[in-house]
């Protein structure tokens, strides 16, 4: 069997990244080599306290939300639902406003799971009603995901307006890394630890992607399964969404690109998954980074453009292809 | 064969007129204290504004789903209110923030109106060629309205922040703060595409059938389809550079007029969208704003509705 | 041997299955047949439990099914449902290969990939191994699906109208390779058949439902007989012999 990985695209990817890290660690309004700066900051306090910590978090927050689609569309069996505008994103935005309305002062860790809960919630509805749409029209699932999202918004935005909180909640809701510094991103990295757990139950996944009957006969769990994919999902959304925001689209453009090649057996396609996600949003970053310097335009906005003429592109073709 | 007493088209008609007239009355008068003059005048010209965007949004609702031949898919839905965010955008962003405000007020909309009409057009025209396959036409509408909100998010922040404000385009539609200036030209505008769809209202009663059918019946189906696109575009800019973006608010009416009137000959469902938009809106404001003191804002509540309508309609689409 | 007590089946209010008693030998083909909508799916996926088992019992071996770990009985039974498509992106090869993973639990070995091989050749289906399932056409997609189960390696294999979208050629080739199965590897195979002939000319043994219940269940010769059809069709079908084979003939 060959079951190899796709080492070529792998290692490219790799390389991509590697350079794309480069690049921003050097980019940005501060002098990286300047020996006593205008400011008085040194470039390796810079380095360290700003640089490394935003492209880690970019690195971090684009894996992690690629991992979570190629989940989630196991999940929904459907390979057009991205969790971050399919109501997992706006949930998990939810139960942190919740929380921050309920306890002010909570640490970053107890609402980013609070914010899973709510995701956990949420995407379980969703799921609930996806599973009754006609699976002979496969775009109706993510057209439910968007507007459901954009629901949950309402409610949080109905929230957050009579709470006064309408500023944070914009925050939640438009993913940004320029606020990432030293000390303030530290939890992204739970998601490493979420998409080992997803490699490891990389097999599991791809059956459930068969359907129930399937993976029945293969003796799984199915049940079981289901909420461990949710879980992964609910706890990514929770952990990226409070510390960088909602950013959309990752979870569908990048396992749409792989699936073409590598397809959807997911222990092959999760590594790849991971790079390429990471290189799309540390892109974005850069790229919203560099548009107007030195202001920047936030990465949910850059992927919101990229990923939705992404999206529309992915659609109109299939829809063609009939 | 029509109906009769209460149930018919007709009786319907008249309750939801006169819902709408008591909603304008409860609008003019609940709560009103200081100077009763100033008051009154203020209140009538927001009243206008409001009943301005109703009849915009129900009107522009109404066509746009007759000739893609569903009943989900909105104007709105699409992104036109977006494109109309994101022309604004790109104005302010190609003229200067002090170029733009130079500029008269009724021009730059007339401008902006007239270039939304022919860009809605160009864009919605080659979707129609794929007017049966439903699902690919709602989320290709869906996606490519979030693209055009996140595109003039863009061009936003790509403006200088100090010019940022001008452009500043809001998430939900605001009915509380309304643009005085441009409520002549809206009104006008609004006017005369309303006449003009009102008399073209046997025609998309034929276009309803689908293209084939009407053109057998000797609709000029491209030119009729062009040209009421073109108005679409036109009646989407009147209601979105009052308001802003209104998002679910067509789907919301129409499929409540539908199902409220009982018939889907265009006249009545016309004058039901209207009417039902105006008690949505004005009636709606008049309790949030002066029953419930503001907890909610109507744009948020439309949004929440009028999604959830969305969601049960796809749900419930059969085969 | 499987053996069904008691078994009745309902949902919301309507009978699906009543009352059946039913016991299939180990080894050989038994094929299920009726009319739509007569249970024969609805059996099959409780044998495989694939649905919950309400009222009565499934013994495998001895084994009750709705009792037994879902895992152990992965390494007993195989079952391939109706299930509409395989829309995953999943190459033939890697499909076929997910057979085996009640088996090796993510870590195949040698003797898994063996098993992979032989199914794909005992399917036809080597020249098709590096492919996508969504580019393949029904026929071959059917195919690699009943390949999967049959790499499961188990006892039992249960198959629910693997004829589908086959053409007659490619029906005939499985309906042999089944038959093959049985013959000289032991396998016990059940299979829901919709054309009564295919069962008439490859199964051992015929059992035939008709509106959720057991009309008949017997060795091949005596079920096809007209008497026994017009009670499991309501019709009169005549049978004629050829080649020593009974065959319906459903279309005169």
């Amino acid at each position: 069997m060959r079951r190899l990985l796709p080492a070529p695209a792998i290692l490219g990817t790799a390389l991509l990244l590697a350079a794309l890290a480069a690049a921003s660690l050097v980019i940005g309004v501060g002098d990286l080599f300047a020996r006593d700066g205008t400011s008085g900051v040194s470039g390796l306090m810079l380095l360290l306290a700003s640089r490394l910590p935003r492209t880690l978090a970019a690195i971090l927050t684009g894996a992690a939300l690629a991992i979570a689609g190629t989940v989630m569309q196991t999940l929904a069996k459907n390979r057009f639902v991205d969790p971050m505008t399919a109501g997992t994103g706006s949930s998990a935005a939810l139960g942190i406003l919740l929380v921050t309305l309920l306890a002010p002062g909570a640490p970053i860790a107890l609402k980013a799971l609070a914010g899973s809960a709510v995701a956990f919630l949420g995407t379980l509805l969703f799921l609930r009603f996806a599973r009754d749409l006609p699976p002979t029209e496969p775009f109706l699932v993510p057209l439910f995901g968007i507007v459901y999202g954009g629901v949950v918004g309402a409610i949080a935005a109905a929230i957050a307006w009579e709470a006064d909180l309408v500023q944070f909640l914009d925050v939640w809701m438009n993913g940004e890394f320029s606020g990432v510094i030293r000390g303030r991103y530290e939890l992204l990295f739970v998601t490493a630890l979420l998409g080992a757990v997803a490699f490891w139950a990389a097999d599991r996944l791809t059956i459930l992607s068969l359907g129930r009957a399937t993976a029945v006969g293969l003796g799984l769990d199915h049940a079981a399964m289901l909420r461990l994919g949710l879980v992964i999902v609910a706890l990514i959304a929770g952990v990226t969404v409070v510390t960088v925001g909602i950013i959309p689209f990752v979870g569908l453009v990048v396992p749409a690109l792989i699936g073409r090649r590598v397809g959807d057996d997911v222990r092959r396609a999760l590594p790849l998954t991971a790079l390429l996600g990471a290189g799309l949003v540390l892109g974005s970053d850069i790229l919203g980074r560099l548009l107007r310097y030195p202001y920047e335009v936030p990465v949910g906005t850059v992927l919101g453009v990229v990923g939705a003429a992404a999206f529309l592109a992915i659609v109109l073709r299939r829809a063609r292809l009939g | 064969m029509a109906e009769r007493g209460w149930t018919s088209p007709k009786a319907r008609l008249l309750l939801l007129a006169a819902g709408a007239a008591l909603s304008v009355l409860a609008f003019m008068t609940v709560g009103l204290k200081g100077g009763l003059a100033f008051a009154l005048e203020l209140r009538a010209v927001r009243l206008a504004a409001l009943v301005e965007v109703a009849v915009a949004v129900a009107v522009s609702t109404v066509v746009f789903q007759t000739i893609t031949g569903n009943r989900i898919l909105t104007p709105s839905i699409m992104g036109l209110d977006a494109l109309y965010s994101l022309l604004q955008a790109l104005a302010v962003f190609t003229l200067g923030g002090l170029g733009y405000a130079m500029l008269p007020a009724t021009a730059k909309f007339l401008g902006e109106a007239g270039l939304m009409a022919l860009l809605g057009t160009a864009l919605f025209l080659p979707l129609l060629s794929r007017r049966g396959d439903i699902p690919t036409l709602l989320l290709a509408g869906v996606v490519l309205g979030v693209l055009f909100r996140s595109l003039s998010l863009m061009v936003a922040r790509l403006i200088d922040p100090n010019e940022f404000a001008i452009v500043q385009s809001a998430r939900y539609a605001d009915f509380n703060t309304l643009d005085a200036t441009l409520l002549v030209p809206c009104l006008g505008l609004t006017g005369l595409g309303t006449l003009l769809v009102w008399r073209a209202r046997h025609v998309l009663d034929v276009m309803a059938l689908g293209r084939e059918a009407a053109v057998g019946l000797g609709v000029a189906w491209r030119r009729s389809a062009t040209a009421l696109l073109v108005l679409v575009g036109a009646l989407t800019a009147a209601s979105t550079a009052l308001v802003g973006p209104v998002a679910f608010l067509g789907l919301l009416v129409v499929a409540l007029a539908e199902r409220t009137v009982g018939t889907v000959r265009h006249g009545p469902l016309l004058l039901g969208a209207m009417l039902l938009a105006v008690i949505l809106l004005v009636g709606g404001q008049t309790i949030l704003a002066q029953l419930l003191d503001n907890v909610l804002t109507l744009g948020i509540v439309i949004e929440f509705f009028g999604g959830l309508a969305f969601l049960i309609l796809i749900t419930r689409r059969r085969r | 041997m499987i053996r069904i007590s008691n078994v009745s089946y309902a949902i919301a209010g309507t009978t699906i299955l009543e009352d059946i008693d039913l016991a299939i030998p180990s080894g050989g083909v038994t094929a299920l047949i009726g009319p739509n909508g007569a249970g024969k799916s609805t059996l099959l996926s409780l044998i495989a439990r694939l649905l919950p088992l309400s009222s009565g019992t499934i013994t495998l071996d001895g084994l009750p099914v709705d009792r037994t770990p879902t895992r152990a009985l992965a390494l007993r039974l195989a079952v391939m449902a109706q299930e509409g498509s395989v829309a995953s992106r999943l190459r033939v090869e890697e499909l076929v290969g997910f057979g085996r993973f009640p088996h090796h639990r993510g870590r195949p070995r040698a003797q898994d990939q063996a098993a992979v091989a032989e199914a794909l050749a005992l399917f036809d289906l080597e020249a098709l191994a590096d492919r996508f399932v969504d580019t393949l056409s029904g026929g071959q997609r059917q195919r690699a699906r009943v390949a999967m189960a049959y790499c499961q390696g188990t006892d039992y294999l249960l198959l629910d109208e693997p004829l589908n979208s086959l053409d007659i050629i490619y029906a005939r080739a499985l309906m042999r390779t089944l038959r093959r199965i049985a013959d000289d590897r032991g396998r016990t195979i059940v299979v829901v058949l919709h054309d009564l002939n295919h069962a008439a000319a490859h199964a051992d043994r015929i059992v035939a439902l008709r509106e959720g219940r057991l009309v008949a269940d017997g060795p091949t010769g005596e079920v096809m007989t007209t008497a026994t059809l017009q009670r499991v069709f309501g019709d009169t079908i005549p049978v004629a012999e050829v080649d020593g084979h009974r065959i319906a003939l459903h279309f005169v």
